[in-house]
C-alpha cells in the first residue's frame, strides 16, 4: 500500500489546490444561484472533490473523461477554465457551450472533457465509445467514467462495463457514492451496500474506497489506470462521498437527517488532505490560507470576466445545430 | 377548508393545475384498488414537480412506490401490471427522459395489444413534464408531444387549464389504454376553476376557449395562455381570433377544429415543439384536406425553430413562440402581408 509519504509534494498540494478551487467554485456558483444569477439548475459537487480530484491526477489531456449533471467538480479537476465556466452559467457566448449548454452540459474536448450530462446514465456508453477509440487508434488513452450511485440503476451503465470489459477497453467507472439519488438514499434504490460488488458480474475487479481521502482515492486510480493503460480492461472504483448541499442549489429543503449532514461535515476531503500535509509540514497555516486566498482571487476574477462577456447574439440561436 | 356552502362556492374555487392533478390523482386511489403509482421521488418526496404530494400519508407506500432511477424498469412496470389487471400511473419526470425507455414504449406498450391479436389490455397512463422556459438546457426542457402521437396504440394529452388537468387525468386513468399524460411545466402554477369530487373530461375533445370570429388559433398546452394574451391584443387592432385547445392531441378532435375554421376561413397552429414534423402539421394537412373551400388564406404555423433548446435566457427567449410571435402571425394571416 502506497502512503501519503510515496507521492510527491508538489502532487499533494496541486491536489489541495484543485479541491479548493472546486469548493470556492461551487460555494460560489450555489450564492449565484440562490440570487438568480445563473438559471436553471445547479448540483453543487462541494463534499465530493477528493473523488474528481484523486482520479484526474493521473491524467492527460489527452485522456478523456464523461460527466455528470454533478459535472463542475470533474471539469476543474480535468483542467477546465473557471471563466470559461462562470461564462457558461451565465449563458455568455465566453462561456464553454457559447452559452447553448450550461451548467449540466460543460464540454472542452480539447482537453478531453466529452461533457457533462443532463441524462443520469448518460456518460457511460459514451466512455465505451471513447475508450474503443483510444483502443483503435493505439494512443494509449484511458476514459473515466465519472457516474452517481443512482446512475449505477440505469440499464446503460450495466450494457456499458459489460462491452468495456468484454473488450478490455481502457475505460474506468468511478461511483461517487453520496448515498442518494436526487432525495431517495440508495438503501431504498438498491438492494446491494457496496456498488463495487457489481464488478464481479462482469469479470472486472471492483473497489470500494474511502472517497474522503484523496490519498486512497489517487492510489485506487492509479492502479485502475495503470491496468487500463496495460490493456487489462476496465475497473469499477467506488468511493463513499456525501454532497455537502442539497440535490440542487445549496441547503434549502434538503431533507436529508441533520446528524448525518454534521457528522459528514467532518469528514470534509479537503480538511482531511490538509490534515496530512500539516503533518509532513508541506503546508502550514500561513501558506495554506495564502492558497485560499489566490483561489477567492481567481474565482473572484472568473466572475468578473463572465460577467463583462457578452451574451450570444440571437443570430446564434440556429447555428451549429449541425456540422457543416 | 371552505366555508361558503352550495355549487356556486364549488364552482368558483381556485387552484393551481398542480393540484388539480393531485385531486384526480387522489381520486381515482380513493375510487379504485387497482390504480398505483410509481417513480422517482414519487413517494416521500411528492414528486419533484409536486404532483403527488400527499399520496403517500393517505394512501401508503403499497401504493406509491419510489423507483431506482431506471426509467425502463418504472415503464415496464406499468405495461407488465397493465397486461395482469392493474391500472398503473408512472412518471418519467422530464419527457425527454422517454430517450431512456423508448422500447418499453414504442415497442411494448404501444403494441402488445394489436400484435396480440386484441387479447391484451393496457390501462396504464405514463406522466411526463414538457416545456422549456427555466433555462434547464437542451435535455430538460423539449415538447415531444409529436413524436409520441405517431405512435398508433398510444393516447396523447396535453392540457393547457387545471380543470382539463383533472378531468383529463381522471378519464386517462379510467382509459384502458396506454395514456400519456403531457403537463407543460410552465402551466403547473397556473389557477383556475377547478370544481371539486369527482371531474371527467372526456378524451379526445378538443375546446373553444375564446370565440371570435376573424381567425382560428389552434394552440396546445402552454401556447393557450400564449395565445390568450396575443388575443387582447388582437382585439384591440379588431382582429378576434377564436382558439381552440385540442386537449387530447392523439386522438385527435379535428371535428371541433374544422367547425372553427369553416366560421373563422383563416387559421394559425401553435405549439412549442419544433415545428418539422409537429401535431400543427398533422392539424394543418387534415384542414387543407377536409376545409380547402373554406380557407381565405394559406393556412399558417408556428413551432419552434429547428434547434435544440438553448441553455442562455436570451437564446431561449428567443427560441420559445410567444404571444408576439402569435401576435405577429395572426396579423399577418388576417390582413395579409407583415404584422
Ligand atoms: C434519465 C434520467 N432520469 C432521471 C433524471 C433526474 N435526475 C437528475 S439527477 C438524479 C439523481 C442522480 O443520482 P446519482 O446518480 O446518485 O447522482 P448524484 O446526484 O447523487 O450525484 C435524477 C434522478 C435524469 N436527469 N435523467
Ligand atoms: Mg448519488
Amino acid at each position: 500500500m502506497t502512503t501519503a509519504r510515496q507521492i510527491d509534494a508538489e502532487q499533494l498540494l496541486y491536489m489541495y489546490r484543485t479541491m479548493v478551487t472546486i469548493r470556492e467554485f461551487e460555494e460560489t456558483a450555489g450564492r449565484l444561484a440562490e440570487q438568480a444569477k445563473i438559471p436553471g439548475a445547479v448540483h453543487l459537487y462541494a463534499g465530493e472533490e477528493a473523488i474528481a480530484v484523486g482520479v484526474c491526477a493521473h491524467l492527460d489531456p489527452a485522456d478523456t473523461i464523461t460527466s455528470t449533471h454533478r459535472g463542475h467538480g470533474h471539469c476543474i479537476a480535468k483542467g477546465g477554465d473557471v471563466r470559461r465556466m462562470f461564462a457558461e452559467l451565465f449563458g455568455k457566448s465566453e462561456g464553454y457551450c457559447r452559452g447553448k449548454g450550461g451548467s449540466m452540459h460543460i464540454a472542452d474536448l480539447d482537453i478531453g472533457i466529452l461533457g457533462a450530462n443532463g441524462i443520469v446514465g448518460g456518460g457511460p456508453p459514451i466512455a465505451v465509445g471513447a475508450a474503443f477509440a483510444a483502443k483503435y487508434q493505439g494512443n494509449g488513452r484511458v476514459c473515466v467514467c465519472f457516474t452517481g450511485d443512482g446512475a449505477t440503476n440505469e440499464g446503460t451503465w450495466h450494457e456499458a462495463i459489460n462491452f468495456a470489459a468484454l473488450h478490455r477497453l481502457p475505460a474506468i467507472f468511478v461511483i461517487e457514492n453520496n448515498h442518494y439519488g436526487e432525495f431517495t438514499p440508495q438503501e431504498r434504490q438498491g438492494a446491494i451496500a457496496r456498488l463495487a460488488d457489481r464488478a464481479a458480474s462482469y469479470g472486472i475487479p471492483g473497489v470500494s474506497i474511502d472517497g474522503q481521502d484523496v490519498i486512497a482515492v489517487y492510489e485506487a486510480a492509479r492502479e485502475a489506470i495503470e491496468r487500463a493503460r496495460r490493456g487489462d480492461g476496465p475497473t469499477i472504483i467506488e468511493g463513499d462521498t456525501y454532497r455537502f448541499y442539497n440535490h440542487t442549489g445549496m441547503s434549502e429543503g434538503d431533507p436529508r437527517p441533520q446528524e448525518e449532514r454534521a457528522a459528514w461535515r467532518q469528514r470534509d476531503p479537503i480538511a482531511i488532505l490538509r490534515g496530512v500535509l500539516e503533518q509532513r509540514a508541506i503546508l502550514s497555516g500561513e501558506s495554506a490560507e495564502r492558497i485560499h486566498e489566490e483561489v477567492r482571487r481567481e474565482v473572484e476574477g472568473a466572475i468578473r470576466f463572465a460577467e463583462a462577456a457578452p451574451y450570444p447574439d440571437p443570430s446564434e440561436l440556429l447555428t451549429d445545430v449541425y456540422s457543416d | 377548508m371552505t366555508t361558503t356552502t352550495g355549487a356556486t362556492a364549488t364552482a368558483q374555487r381556485e387552484i393551481t393545475y398542480l393540484q388539480a392533478v393531485n385531486e384526480a390523482l387522489h381520486h381515482e386511489m380513493e375510487r379504485d384498488s387497482k390504480v398505483f403509482v410509481a417513480g422517482i421521488d414519487l413517494a416521500a418526496r411528492g414528486d419533484v414537480f409536486g404532483t403527488t404530494r400527499g399520496i403517500l400519508s393517505r394512501f401508503g407506500s403499497e401504493r406509491i412506490l419510489d423507483t431506482p432511477i431506471s426509467e425502463n424498469a418504472i415503464v415496464g412496470l406499468a405495461v407488465g401490471s397493465a397486461l395482469q389487471g392493474l391500472r398503473p400511473v408512472v412518471s418519467v419526470m422530464f419527457i425527454d427522459f422517454i430517450g431512456v425507455c423508448f422500447d418499453v414504449i414504442l415497442n411494448q406498450m404501444a403494441k402488445n395489444k394489436y400484435m396480440f391479436g386484441g387479447k391484451a389490455r393496457l390501462p396504464l397512463v405514463v406522466l411526463a413534464n414538457a416545456g422549456a422556459g427555466g433555462g434547464m438546457a437542451a435535455q430538460h426542457s423539449q415538447s415531444l408531444e409529436a413524436l409520441l402521437c405517431h405512435i398508433p396504440g398510444l393516447k396523447v394529452v396535453m392540457p393547457s387549464m387545471a380543470a382539463d388537468a383533472k378531468g383529463l387525468l381522471t378519464s386517462a386513468i379510467r382509459e384502458d389504454n396506454p395514456v400519456f399524460f403531457v403537463q407543460h411545466k410552465r402551466c403547473a402554477r397556473l389557477r383556475g376553476h377547478v370544481p371539486e369530487g369527482e371531474y371527467v373530461v372526456p378524451l379526445g375533445k378538443a375546446r373553444v376557449v375564446r370565440e371570435g370570429r376573424d381567425a382560428t388559433v389552434v394552440a396546445t398546452a402552454y401556447m393557450v395562455h400564449e395565445a390568450l394574451a396575443a388575443a387582447e391584443r388582437l382585439a384591440e387592432r379588431g382582429i378576434e381570433i377564436e382558439i381552440v385547445d385540442p386537449r387530447t392531441l392523439q386522438p385527435l378532435d379535428i371535428e371541433t377544429i374544422l367547425a372553427s375554421v369553416q366560421k373563422t376561413h383563416r387559421v394559425l397552429t401553435v405549439h412549442e415543439a419544433v415545428q418539422f414534423g409537429g401535431i400543427g402539421a398533422e392539424i394543418t394537412s387534415q384542414i387543407v384536406a377536409e376545409a380547402f373551400d373554406h380557407l381565405d388564406a394559406p393556412p399558417a404555423r408556428l413551432g419552434g425553430p429547428w434547434s435544440p433548446v438553448p441553455y442562455s435566457v436570451v437564446l431561449e427567449r428567443e427560441w420559445i413562440v410567444n404571444a408576439d410571435k402569435i401576435h405577429d402571425a395572426v396579423v399577418a394571416l388576417v390582413e395579409g402581408g407583415e404584422g
